[in-house]
């Protein structure tokens, strides 16, 4: 393959971890809860967006608007009725409690619906390929790319320049401080885990072309979320953004070139870094 | 000339653009009765984390003994005899108040780290901060667990801890904070019986306890030391009394 | 003082602390024909008691504590396959050595670090440990593992096997309660108090004096030695080795498994591994799904309202029993 259909397929699985992973940061970066569950989310949003094409004949900007509302809601009562009671407790209390919901999710969705994987009925227009002048290309990835770049766009501008994400970056740098503000960083949390969670089912149902769809996709992915988040730095939507196309490319290119070793080399690679800074490439140290 | 016990020459800390310490020219003498005041974020908790390994200064050192400490941990530092309290109780708080004695006397003794007699049988441990819990008459509390002891309990806990590592420069941060003023005389009475050989140095708001309690005072405004000397002189100061002591003392 | 007396007796052995090792000698009497289960339960038992000692008693949150049990099964597997060493006693000596240099070595960078950081530093190492065994398909089998290892007879006299396991259980019942007296004393040891310290507050013990980070690398290290000498158990008494023994599932189970009992109170790890095998071994096979779904629901009970796991629920209990009869 040539350097431009490896680095567009490399950018395309870095969009998807981007939009899957960059909620998970904002809301470790707010409340530092480990959110191991996070994949769950995506993966319930795939399932609803992929069904829903399937069983109901929705089109596809349909599905991936009722994946997302249908698991920001979800993420809502959950965060309400769970999370919050263990903001306090020790991470140890938060992992045993996430990776116990993301049991309980892989469970109902192979119950529910059976543990196969799941394929996307794509829209005419997504199918085929894209002529892009250089080089012609899978549609599909393309609009990936293209939305996922839209999408960082879109949250860059609302995180530097809405008042709502002044109030977010805040409370990440200090949460004290933005309290004593009267900043309402409870409220600020649920609404930020509410949207973060709704962009990983976006990026559940967007990616399981590229990631593939099933059962236990939360578990499979766990690492690579949590690598992209720990390599972006937490609460950092830039961060998280360069580091998914990093690690996406990366295990794109390896996985061509290195078939057999290609994930030691980003084991090894993110242990080093984050030896070298614990608080990610783009984050900030704290005191 | 001997050198003081603790010593702070040109002492700066800065986070970024904001200096908590600035420029600081501190003397401790052996067996000091000394206090620190000033308002809210003059920088006294700063200069105590700089003294004990906390905080690394930006520029300038402290000195033990005429030793420079630069570099030496937290550690190292403790086993050299400098102890602190803190201003907000850092305990061991599933643990029972004897044991959060014995974890520190047993630090002292370099015996923390031994790995094959049972903690039980460490009976010179286990004298030795029962021994501290009946000065601090903390021995009815011993079996219980810290957390679930008033807070005014928990204060005298956090000073039984610094005195089990047997320091010759004792930081007091506030020991009187958060303690209702009916239970606080314990404390003071512990403070005041303190061996006379240990040099204190005590961070307080309480001017009744200042007073009584200091041979010497420090006045600190915004991270550097702004008066200096005997409690006389202090109150006598009328600069001091501007800025501070003023509104303190008719409070 | 009644605290003095207290903590002077405390590591004094309680009556009920035979019951394990005598209903586990029993066992082999009575339930001949599950000796494979009964073993796969000791080496479980061993590997939950070596991760109680950090996580339990040191409070350090590993999500990779499978990378030493690894360690030592392909230590164990690896000598037995390419070298004949197949002597158990050394062999297992060898795994213990390996996975606690590799604790040794992983702690003195890894537990700088705090948090996250940690949690992601600990799983990457298990992953790198399970891609290198992965894609060193010639000296380690790679994804096929190495299948039909041979032993010598335990001590020369007492032959493994795979059929029946009676040497097995044995052994591993020797051998898990000669661990487990090492971690008891450790626990009980003044090194145990201020690990606990470190776990209830870092920032008291830095001001005690107290080299911390030094202590949490000796602990992670023994533990990882101890975690070795359950993998190498593992294999030995198997006879096979595969991929199975590091991945994410193992190192989550045993985390869960320790929770489940109580961690921190050395026998949780007992009691956590007979109930989880337990309902494994009867709901697993059969109703995977359910078993799982489950399997969620407990760990989320356990995070919200039972954060000492079963030993937990019966040790306050207890003292409500105890409590009523004292007043």
């Amino acid at each position: 393959m040539d350097v431009a259909s490896v680095l567009l397929g490399g950018f395309a699985a870095g969009m998807v971890l981007f939009i899957v992973s960059v909620g998970l940061s904002v809301t470790l970066g707010l409340m530092g809860f480990v959110n191991l569950a996070h994949g769950g989310f995506a993966m319930l949003g795939g399932y609803a967006i992929a069904l829903s094409m399937r069983e109901w004949g929705l089109p596809f900007p349909a599905a991936l608007a009722l994946g997302f509302a249908s698991v920001a809601a979800l993420s809502v009562v959950l965060e309400r009725l769970l999370y919050a009671r263990l903001y306090r407790a020790s991470e140890l209390d938060q992992v045993l409690f996430t990776i116990g919901l993301a049991f309980v999710m892989i469970a109902s969705v192979t119950l529910a619906v059976g543990p196969e994987t799941q394929t996307l009925v794509l829209p005419e227009w997504l199918r085929g390929q894209a002529d892009l002048g250089f080089i012609k290309y899978r549609s599909y990835s393309v609009a990936v790319i293209v939305a996922g770049v839209v999408l960082a766009l879109a949250l860059w501008l609302g995180f530097e320049r809405t008042r709502y994400g002044a109030r977010i970056r805040a409370a990440v740098d200090n949460r004290r401080m933005a309290e004593s503000l009267g900043v309402d960083v409870q409220r600020l949390f649920t609404v930020t885990f509410a949207i973060g969670s709704g962009l990983a089912a976006v990026g559940g149902g967007i990616g399981a072309e590229i990631l593939g769809l099933d059962p236990q996709y939360p578990l499979r992915y766990l690492a690579y979320f949590l690598i992209v988040v720990a390599v972006g730095g937490l609460g950092r939507v830039t961060g998280v953004f360069f580091s998914a196309l990093l690690i996406g490319v990366l295990d794109f290119v390896l996985k061509i070139y290195f078939p057999k070793g290609g994930a030691m080399f980003i084991y090894a690679l993110t242990l080093a870094l984050l030896l070298w800074r614990p608080q990610g490439l783009f984050g900030k140290r704290t005191a | 000339m001997r050198a003081p016990l603790l010593e702070t020459r040109g002492l700066c800390k800065s986070f970024g653009a904001l200096e908590v310490a600035r420029d600081i020219d501190f003397r401790l003498e052996r067996g000091a009765r000394h206090a620190l005041i000033g308002p809210n974020g003059a920088g006294k908790t700063t200069l105590v984390n700089l003294l004990t390994g906390a905080l690394q200064p930006s520029r300038g050192s402290v000195l033990l003994e005429g030793d420079d400490l630069a570099g030496l941990a937290q550690a190292k530092r403790v086993k050299r005899g400098l102890a602190r309290t803190f201003q907000i109780n850092q305990l061991f708080r599933g643990l029972t108040v004897l044991e959060n004695v014995c974890i520190a006397v047993a630090e002292r003794l370099g015996v923390g780290g031994s790995m094959l007699r049972p903690a039980g049988k460490r009976a010179d441990v286990i004298g030795e901060a029962s021994r501290l819990l009946e000065m601090l008459r903390l021995q009815g509390d011993a079996g219980r667990r810290v957390a679930e002891l008033p807070y005014g309990r928990q204060r005298l806990v956090e000073l039984a801890i610094a005195l089990g590592l047997k320091p010759r420069v004792l930081l007091l941060d506030e020991p009187a904070a958060g303690i209702p003023s009916a239970e606080s005389h314990i404390l003071l009475d512990a403070i005041a019986a303190l061996p006379a050989d240990i040099a204190v140095l005590i961070i307080e708001h309480d001017m009744d306890l200042v007073f009584r309690f200091a041979r010497r005072i420090t006045v600190m405004v915004s991270g550097a030391v702004f008066a200096e000397g005997s409690p006389a002189e202090i109150a006598a100061n009328r600069e001091v009394r501007a800025v501070y002591l003023g509104s303190a003392l008719d409070a | 003082m009644r605290a003095v007396l207290e903590l002077a007796g405390r590591h004094r052995l309680r009556a009920w602390e035979a019951l394990p090792w005598a209903a586990a000698l029993a066992a082999f009497f009575v339930f001949p024909n599950h000796l494979a289960f009964g073993t796969q339960l000791l080496i479980t038992v061993l590997f939950a008691l070596s991760l109680d000692l950090v996580l339990g008693y040191a409070g350090i949150v590993t999500l990779g504590h499978a990378a030493f049990f690894g360690a030592g099964a392909y230590t164990v597997g690896m000598l037995a396959q390419h070298l004949g060493w197949n002597e158990p006693l050394s062999s297992l000596a060898a795994a213990a050595l390996v996975a606690g240099a590799i604790g040794l070595a992983s702690g003195l960078v890894l537990l700088r670090t705090h948090g996250l950081t940690l949690l992601m530093l600990t799983l990457c190492t298990m992953a790198l440990l399970e891609e290198a065994a992965n894609m060193g398909a010639r000296y380690t089998g790679g994804f096929d593992g190495m299948p039909g290892l041979g032993f010598q007879p335990l001590l020369g006299i007492f032959p493994f096997d795979v059929l029946f396991f009676r040497s097995q259980y044995l052994y591993a019942l020797a051998v898990l309660f000669a661990c487990f007296v090492v971690v008891r004393v450790l626990v009980y040891s003044p090194f145990g108090q201020s690990l606990t310290g470190i776990r209830e507050n870092l920032l008291r013990m830095h001001a005690v004096g107290a080299p911390v980070r030094a202590r949490l690398v000796l602990a992670y290290a023994i533990s990882a030695a101890l975690a070795g000498v359950a993998g190498g158990l593992f294999t030995q008494a198997n006879a096979f080795v595969n991929l199975a023994v590091l991945g994410l599932d193992r190192a989550a189970g045993v985390l869960i498994i320790l929770i489940l009992g109580g961690y921190g109170r050395l026998y949780g790890a007992f009691v956590g591994a007979l109930a989880y095998l337990l309902l494994e071994h009867a709901l697993a096979k059969a109703y995977p799904t359910a078993w799982q779904l489950g399997l969620g629901l407990a760990l989320m009970a356990v995070a919200l309202y039972a954060r000492n796991g079963i030993l937990g629920i019966a040790a306050s209990l207890h003292r409500r029993l105890g409590g009523r009869r004292a007043a």
